[in-house]
């Protein structure tokens, strides 16, 4: 790991200035990517700004029956959160899906929108990787490429954003608040992260002199018919291959209100709009959510070892919504 | 060659891969690290992890480094009571928190019932990955006794949480045994679970 200097945060105007100040300056919050990546010299910054001491650990409800969640809140924090249990439950599964109890102890709200792919190729510093060294090329389109993306790629990155809860906040609608030196702004999830086009390198739409201070759960009344379904190569402590959050509210047997995102199939959370779009005002029947699925995934292109992910992602949508239905009609 | 912590302390011992510290270093950082109840008052870089700062500068090598990235859970330690993998956040960070290792838990003549439950179920073979095994199991316990969820509770807003073995193994998967004495582990960790729960 490089040698950096360490700066702590006594507050927002500190943290700023400290980014401004320095271009090759980085936040910490609970470090469990960042000091990874540093340790392989994926990241190397110069200086590194500990936001710790921030009061940005709150979660609380607001006054329209939403919840807002603290940036620097932890993950098992918010997963374990009553506010959150209760009302979004596909929230809490999907952090409590993600890692271990370990690191969602250090990891933070915030850090985990902004945690990098794990693409084996991105974290090989001597592999090309146009998201790590841009124009050098993209070593997994040929490469091993079984975890990669099937949905919105580019010829110069393939990989996939890596968080859950990242799935589960896209489904849900939220919207991420940001501070900058000119003021604040809100950024809807959907808008927060990118795909990678010619311009892999960048993640998010995230400004390096910005702070993300928290993140903003609107009010969602069948939120609670929430389900994140996670299918991975292992049951516990593994990254998703495909990953459904579905929210799902029926009026007798009519498919009223319908969220979806997946995850593991695209440079970002991937909100299936075609899908909902599809199932509004339809019977839910196994039938539909598979036609549904099928409209969603029309765009997927597959890769040499990930050609299963297509198949596997109509399939966990499929079910992801009849457990959902069966539980609404129980 | 053996030294004593108050030489490793001084920075009389040569480390491997560390420069010696001096005084006039630029690149050392005053760090005052609160373990097991005892103040120690160090000079490290900002880049040394809490894990390197526990063995390699205070001398308390209960808390094992495995991959060091995060992956198998042996330098998990507690950090104000709950369970954190020590290589992957800077010791610079923790000051003035409470952080207890293996060796705060029990000594050899005072266990912590988790010790001794993984010696009576035979909770390990090699020994490696168990200092981070008993610490990721206390503050598992706890997390229970909160009503903390995990992936495998199926009503999430239950809070009353019935520790099953199912339970055991989703809520210790962060803690990797390549010795594979997880029946032994989840053995240890439902006696004392039943002990607690008999008090």
């Amino acid at each position: 790991m490089r040698a950096f200097t360490y700066t702590r945060a006594a507050d927002e105007q500190t943290a700023l200035s400290a980014v401004i100040r320095n271009p090759e300056a980085k936040f910490i919050g609970g470090g469990t990517n960042l000091v990874d990546l540093m340790r392989e010299e994926v990241e190397r910054p110069n200086e590194v700004v500990d936001i710790n001491g921030l009061p940005f650990s709150q979660i609380e409800e607001l006054p329209d029956g939403g919840v807002r969640l603290g940036a620097l809140a932890r993950n098992s924090h918010t997963a374990n959160h009553l506010l959150v249990r209760q009302r979004y439950p596909v929230l809490s599964q999907a952090i409590l899906s993600a890692a271990s109890p370990q690191l969602r102890n250090l990891a933070t709200n915030a850090g985990n929108l902004l945690q990098r792919t794990r693409c084996y190729y991105f974290y090989d510093i001597t592999a090309p990787c146009n998201k790590r060294e841009p124009g050098s090329g993209c070593a997994a389109i040929h490469g091993v490429n079984r975890i990669h993306a099937i949905l919105g790629t580019s010829e110069q990155c393939i990989a996939t954003h890596p968080s859950d809860m990242a799935v589960a906040l896209a489904a849900l609608d939220a919207v991420v608040q940001v501070q900058g030196c000119e003021g604040t702004r809100n950024i809807p999830i959907e808008a927060f992260h990118r795909l990678p086009g010619d311009t892999p390198a960048q993640d998010t739409n995230l400004g390096h002199e910005e702070l993300i201070t928290g993140i903003h759960l609107p009010a969602l009344p069948f939120g609670t018919n929430s389900l994140y379904l996670k299918v991975r190569d292992r049951p516990s402590y593994a990254f998703a291959l495909v990953s459904v959050a579905a929210v799902l509210e029926l009026e007798g047997e009519q498919v009223k209100n319908v969220r979806l995102a997946l995850g593991g199939v695209a440079h970002k959370p991937w909100r299936a709009h075609t899908a909902e779009q599809a199932l509004l005002g339809k019977p839910a029947t196994a039938e539909n959510f598979r036609q549904a699925a099928e409209a969603e995934l029309q765009t997927a292109i597959a890769y040499e070892h990930n050609a299963f992910k297509i198949e596997l992602a109509k399939r966990t949508i499929v079910r992801a919504l009849l457990t959902l239905t069966e539980r609404h009609l129980a | 060659m053996s030294f004593t912590i108050e030489q490793i302390l001084r920075g009389d011992v040569p480390r491997v891969g560390h420069r010696p510290p001096t005084a006039a270093d630029p690149s050392l950082v005053p760090i005052s690290l609160r373990v097991n109840g005892q103040e120690y008052h160090l000079q490290l870089e900002p880049r040394v992890s809490l894990l390197d700062a526990l063995r390699e500068f205070i001398g308390l090598t209960g808390t094992k480094k495995g991959c060091n990235q995060g992956a198998c859970g042996a330098c998990t330690v507690l950090i104000n009571g709950e369970r954190v993998n020590s290589c992957l956040t800077f010791a610079v960070m923790h000051q003035g928190q409470e952080i207890t290792t293996i060796e705060g838990l029990g000594q050899p003549d005072d266990l912590h019932p988790l010790q001794a439950a993984f010696i009576e179920h035979d909770g390990y073979q090699c020994g490696y990955c168990t200092p981070g095994q008993i610490c990721s199991a206390v503050a598992m316990l706890k997390e229970v006794a909160q009503g903390d969820a995990s992936h495998v509770t199926s009503d999430l807003t239950a809070t009353q949480i019935e520790l099953t073995d199912e339970e055991i193994r989703e809520r210790m998967s962060g803690n990797v045994c390549r010795c594979g004495a997880y029946l032994g582990i989840v053995d240890s960790i439902r006696d004392v679970y039943e002990q607690q729960k008999g008090q």
